[in-house]
């Protein structure tokens, strides 16, 4: 595969003289595109429906937005390093399932140990995951299809196949997610946390910095003597722990437990990552790119509803949109190599 | 000793044929046929094995295109999708007064359909990935089907349609010797055609095999194409073996059978395995899974089994790898 | 004392592949603040030894000695922490990291505590490195941005930010022009005044006497002897590197030479190759040489079909051509060597009868069904008739030696109907005995009648074999020379010389 892609690489720059500059400008100007667009949606779904642009459904997507961003987040980390993590939809049912059921058997214990459980049994899977991409060299793919089954089997076992509904959470475990710090929902308050702490860490760390060192040439990593194996460990852990905090969340906010929760929220994740203009073959993805990914996608899901379209069109759009953002990213690269082979003086 | 002569025999050692991967699984299936009789002592009765069998060859037609994607080195994840969008498209064709023939017909255009646009797509953008391809697609195909039909059934199939998944002929279940066809005509295509010969080739090493004159994209389309041909087909039998369809018919097929692929020994790097491994691992999947539904395992237990199942065998050749490395050193 | 006097000792280095033995009981001694050349041909096993000193490759058998005292690196930090760097021959970089950070990757500078990355520091130092090395472009521009000279002074500015006491360049020039080079050697230079110690590989004579006092070549992966660059002669470094005298090793014969094959008129590729206009004739043997990276590959794969080129035209056999694949440029009869075997020309898990007969699955199949005792057969015969050295058709490729393995690529371009063949480094990483069975075939070949492109960069075999010569520089061709004509001054010349513009340098025969 490596191959045919330097191959190909030499090819691309023909048949795509008219998409050239106007592609290259896309990748300058991609945050701005994004924002822009959402301005327009919001508009556009305000003239049909008003209550959309109202304070309430604004907070009501804001904290919707906020469990997605933070598994975009660790998302955009495996994509940097050349992976995909199908498993994180089952890792946060389980992590948020076994906070649950141990909040429902403890009622008094500290919310923030209820979040450590899920933060921990996160890690816990992202370590497996990691263990096996990393050490035992399995394909991403392969080995997060498989452990996505295993983790959401694992959270129909927990449980017995039952719920864990309302009434068996105690206030304090349901206030995680629905209490707010002066008039700031927590949800929003940790998005920006962790948003926060992930800047610091890909900007101005070493590791960080290694993470798209890696995703960008892994043969040079070799050579120049970065650890691979520990840092592609480091990230599915990183993506299994948010998972685990993400868990946690959901299930305080929607205050119940179930075997199919989050089930295929992997794809909303990865698609406000490509949105966001992380390129899937490695080493390419800002976190300003994938907030706005994550909020895009949050209006969208909120929005479609209030402009009556059906709720069964929401896995047509979804995939649409993957695919219509990674050929655009394919598009963009495809511009800007171009580009760099005109200006090259022959 | 005169070193222009080169000899075009191949030396067969018998150490060399037994150190197979199949062999492997004929032992295995040879266990879960012991496990499986001692559980139930009619398991071995003719009728009951032909039953067992009818119950999960459905998904079996699947696995024989994916040997040839997966020793391409791809990976293809939307085939569960194809399976759902055929197959609603069939029932809901049926119930606005299609004839069900000509909707059987368009129901494995479909699934051609969808599986040469994976294909096309993959290669007009080498940079994707079929991962990342497949993946789309694979929400975009079973999105379709949801808003098609919704969260609703359909069915009520004219009754020789249900001849497919139920039927007998001479007292073999027609499902099975529609798989013994297609796993012959795959079988030969892998091993016995030019075509197959091209595939291991790109398996191995796609460059090479382009500058020998080989088609790679071609070929990598009509790969792509079969396999949603082979996925509407699954449809067929699956939706009659239902009895009706709905969009979330399917789910998890990917899975299933990307591990009957690697665990047949076909390795996810591409270029190497055969397909009666492949074979093998459909009855010995099959027959476990008949095993455990013998004893009450439950579904979600079953997950969990099929997804460890999928990582060991894919484990397996890189650690034999990685001790193979570690011992030269 | 036996300290000081080396700052790097091998000895007695071995490195084994699966199947090959890359390094062979190799020898090398470096002195404080000298620039030592090592020379050998390609595949003599230069780039295998740079990787065992900086610890990528641990050898099977030897000891390395810095200082005088005995190391033996498991990891390429160790290296780097003993002051070792290297500047890879194909430039090893993160396009889409900064240049800063490609400078300090791996020893980025940190705050102590906190741990935080001290951008500005490396910034500023990163822009201080670049303006001693007189680069004009930004620290912060993006690596992928770059050209491949602007690419090696940042490479070199990395070696430079450790404080490299060693530094290996593997083949530097080999992509450079004039100008480029010079501006490589006073850096070179400075550096070595500077306190540092240089391993300069190149396969370049100018380079060696412009910079070294010492000489080591290796052939065929084995130590040949080290000598003081004023100590030996001309004559003698080439047996030395190639192992007999070159008017030995060229079975150069008078071909017939017949009508045209092919013509290309004004050939372009934006980004690659502008305006390349040339002809070849029947039984001719046309060099096409030049800088690596001056565009060589890139037209013979349009020829070959592989990718398109977007100006000009091709004529082969009076008719103007347009072959979309590799498979249509067979059919009507151009065949390709690639440059990179392993990579492009074999399926190395394969045993070589499949090899052989891939191109021509067609010619032993009915309707698609493969018939195996054909196949066999043929793989056989052509095996044999090329000269391969093995026991079976089944022998897996990848078991092979490099001479034997392009011997199996040179019996896959025979399966078809062919009346153009195209080279690309036919000799690349190949021992001495086979390169003058490859020589030999060529010139049956041309005898035969084959009109026959040879891409190289090696000098001697491209004076040696052809008929005429097609140099290019930067995407163009800037002289044709004959026979007669034919110097490796006129050649090197004509594909490094930047001062005069490209279409002035045509001369000799013209297209």
């Amino acid at each position: 595969m490596k191959q045919a892609a330097t191959n190909s690489a030499a090819l691309q720059g023909a048949g795509h003289d008219k998409s050239g500059s106007l592609s290259a400008n896309i990748a300058k100007f991609r945050e701005l595109g994004l924002l822009l667009f959402i301005v327009i949606l919001s508009v556009g779904v305000q003239l049909r429906n008003p209550s959309f642009l109202t304070w309430e459904n604004i907070s009501d997507i804001a904290t919707n937005t906020a469990i997605l961003s933070i598994l975009a987040v660790g998302m955009m980390l495996v994509i940097i390093t050349r992976g995909i993590d199908l498993s994180i939809g089952a890792t946060l049912a389980l992590s948020g399932m076994v906070s649950a059921l141990t909040v429902s058997q403890y009622p008094d214990l500290h919310p923030l140990l209820a979040v450590g459980v899920g933060v921990g049994v996160g890690l816990v899977c992202g370590v497996v995951i990691g263990f096996l991409v990393s050490w035992i060299n399995i394909l991403p793919i392969i080995a997060t299809l498989g452990m996505m089954n295993v983790f959401r089997g694992l959270t129909f076992e927990t449980s017995g196949g039952k719920w864990v509904s309302a009434h068996q959470m105690p206030e304090s475990f349901k206030a995680i997610a629905t209490g707010s710090v002066f008039g700031i929902n927590n949800l929003i308050l940790i998005a920006i946390a962790i948003y926060i702490v992930a800047y610091y860490f890909v900007s101005h760390t070493r590791t960080g910095r290694r993470v798209y060192a890696i995703g960008s040439n892994p043969e040079s990593a070799e050579i120049s003597g970065i650890r691979t194996g520990r840092i592609l460990w480091l990230v599915y852990s990183i993506m299994g722990g948010l998972s685990g905090l993400a868990g946690v969340l959901w299930v305080s906010k929607f205050a119940s437990a179930q075997g199919d929760t989050a089930s295929g929220y992997e794809l909303s994740v990865i698609a406000a990552c490509v949105l966001g203009g992380v390129s899937i073959a490695g080493g390419v993805g800002k976190l300003s790119g994938v907030i706005l990914g994550a909020v895009l996608l949050g209006i969208l899901n909120n929005a479609l509803p209030m402009i009556n379209v059906s709720p069964f069109w929401q896995n047509f759009i979804q995939g649409s949109i993957i695919l219509i953002a990674v050929l655009v990213n394919a598009l963009v690269k495809r511009g800007i190599d171009r580009n760099n082979l005109m200006r090259r003086k022959i | 000793m005169e070193q222009r002569l080169i000899a075009n025999k191949k030396e067969l050692t018998l150490k060399g044929f037994f150190l197979q991967w199949e062999w492997l699984l004929v032992l295995l299936l040879i266990g879960v046929f012991v496990m499986n009789s001692n559980l139930s002592e009619y398991f071995l009765d003719s009728a009951n094995l032909r039953d067992a069998t009818m119950g999960f060859l459905d998904k079996a037609f699947i696995v024989l295109p994916m040997v040839f994607i997966i020793l391409l080195g791809d990976i293809d994840i939307s085939v569960a999708s194809i399976v759902a969008l055929s197959s609603v498209i069939m029932a809901d064709l049926y119930n606005h007064g299609v004839p069900m023939e000509l909707a059987v017909i368009i129901c494995l255009a479909i699934g051609t359909i969808c599986g040469w646009v994976n294909g096309l797509l993959i290669v007009k953008y080498k940079e994707l990935s079929a991962v990342i391809v497949t993946l789309a697609t694979m929400i975009i195909y079973r999105g379709i089907a949801y808003i098609l039909l919704e969260d609703q059934a359909s069915g009520k199939f004219p009754s020789w349609f249900k001849f497919l998944g139920w039927g007998y002929v001479g007292g073999i279940p027609f499902i099975l010797i529609a798989f013994v066809f297609f796993a012959v005509v795959f079988w030969i295509l892998l091993h016995k055609t030019t075509f197959g010969r091209m595939v291991y080739a790109m398996g191995n090493n796609a460059t090479a095999a382009r500058f020998s004159g080989i088609q790679v994209d071609k070929i990598k389309i009509i790969v792509f194409t079969l396999a949603g041909l082979m996925s509407a087909i699954t449809a067929l039998f699956l939706t009659s073996r239902m009895g009706s369809t709905r969009p979330n018919i399917a789910m998890g097929y990917e899975l299933e059978v990307i591990a009957m692929v690697v665990l047949g020994g076909v390795s996810t790097a591409g270029g190497k395995g055969r397909m009666i491994g492949a074979i093998l691992a459909v009855f010995l999947i099959g027959f476990l899974r008949y095993g455990l539904g013998l004893v009450n395992v439950s579904a979600q237990m079953l997950l969990i089994i099929m997804g460890v199942l999928l990582i060991v065998s894919v484990a397996i050749p890189q650690l034999k790898q990685r001790f193979a490395y570690a011992r030269r050193k | 004392m036996a300290e000081a006097e080396y700052v790097l000792e091998l000895r007695g280095i071995t490195k084994i592949f699966p199947g090959v033995k890359a390094l062979d009981d190799v020898y090398f001694k470096l002195k404080p603040g000298e620039i030592h050349a090592l020379m050998g041909e390609n595949g003599a096993g230069k780039s295998t030894f740079i990787k065992v000193i900086t610890g990528v490759h641990a050898p099977e058998e030897g000891d390395m000695f810095l200082n005088g005292r005995k190391v033996s690196f498991k990891h390429p930090t160790d290296a780097q922490k003993a002051g070792i760097a290297a500047i890879y021959q194909h430039v090893t970089n993160y396009p889409d990291l900064s240049v800063t950070e490609n400078i300090f990757m791996g020893h980025e500078k940190i705050q102590k505590g906190t741990r935080r990355i001290r951008w500005k520091e490396m910034h500023e130092e990163a822009g201080r490195l670049l303006k001693e090395l007189g680069a004009g472009f930004s620290p912060k521009t993006l690596m992928g941005a770059l050209s491949v000279a602007e690419q090696q002074i940042v490479e070199i500015a990395k070696a430079l930010s450790v404080n490299a006491k060693i530094i290996i360049m593997d083949e530097p020039t080999a992509a450079l022009t004039k100008n480029e080079s010079e501006e490589l050697y006073r850096i070179t230079e400075r550096l070595r005044d500077n306190g540092a110690s240089i391993i300069f590989i190149s396969h370049r004579f100018e380079d060696m006497y412009r910079l070294a006092s010492k000489v080591t070549v290796f052939r065929d992966s084995k130590y040949i002897g080290t000598w003081d660059v004023d100590e030996i002669s001309n004559p003698d470094l080439i047996v030395a590197m190639v192992g007999r005298e070159i008017s030995q090793l060229f079975p150069k014969t008078e071909a017939k030479i017949g009508e045209e094959l092919l013509r290309l008129e004004g050939l372009g590729k934006t980004g690659y190759f502008a305006d390349v206009s040339f002809s070849l004739r029947r039984g001719e043997i046309l060099g096409l040489t030049g800088l690596v990276g001056a565009g060589r590959t890139e037209v013979c794969e349009t020829l070959f079909g592989v990718s398109k080129h977007d100006k000009g035209t091709i004529v082969f056999k009076g008719q103007e051509l347009k072959v979309k694949s590799p498979k249509e440029a067979m059919k009507v009869g151009i065949g390709y060597l690639p440059e990179d075997r392993q990579k492009q020309g074999l399926v190395l898990q394969w045993g070589i009868g499949r090899n052989i007969t891939l191109p021509a699955l067609k010619r032993f199949s009915n309707k698609g069904m493969l018939n195996n005792r054909k196949e066999l057969d043929l793989a056989k015969q052509l095996a044999e008739k090329v000269g391969v050295k093995a026991k079976s058709v089944f022998t897996l490729a990848s078991a092979l030696s490099g001479g034997n393995q392009q011997k199996v690529v040179f019996a896959k371009l025979l399966t078809g109907d062919l009346d153009v063949l195209i080279l690309d480094e036919p000799t690349k990483g190949v021992d001495v005995g086979a390169k003058s069975a490859i020589y030999e075939m060529i010139s049956d070949l041309a005898n035969a009648g084959y009109g026959i492109i040879m891409v190289s960069s090696e000098m001697p075999e491209i004076i040696g074999m052809c008929d005429r010569v097609a140099v290019m520089r930067e995407g163009r061709i800037t002289a044709i020379l004959d026979r007669e004509g034919l110097t490796q001054e006129a050649i090197l010349a004509a594909s490094m010389d930047d001062s005069a513009p490209a279409t002035d340098g045509k001369r000799g025969a013209g297209a």
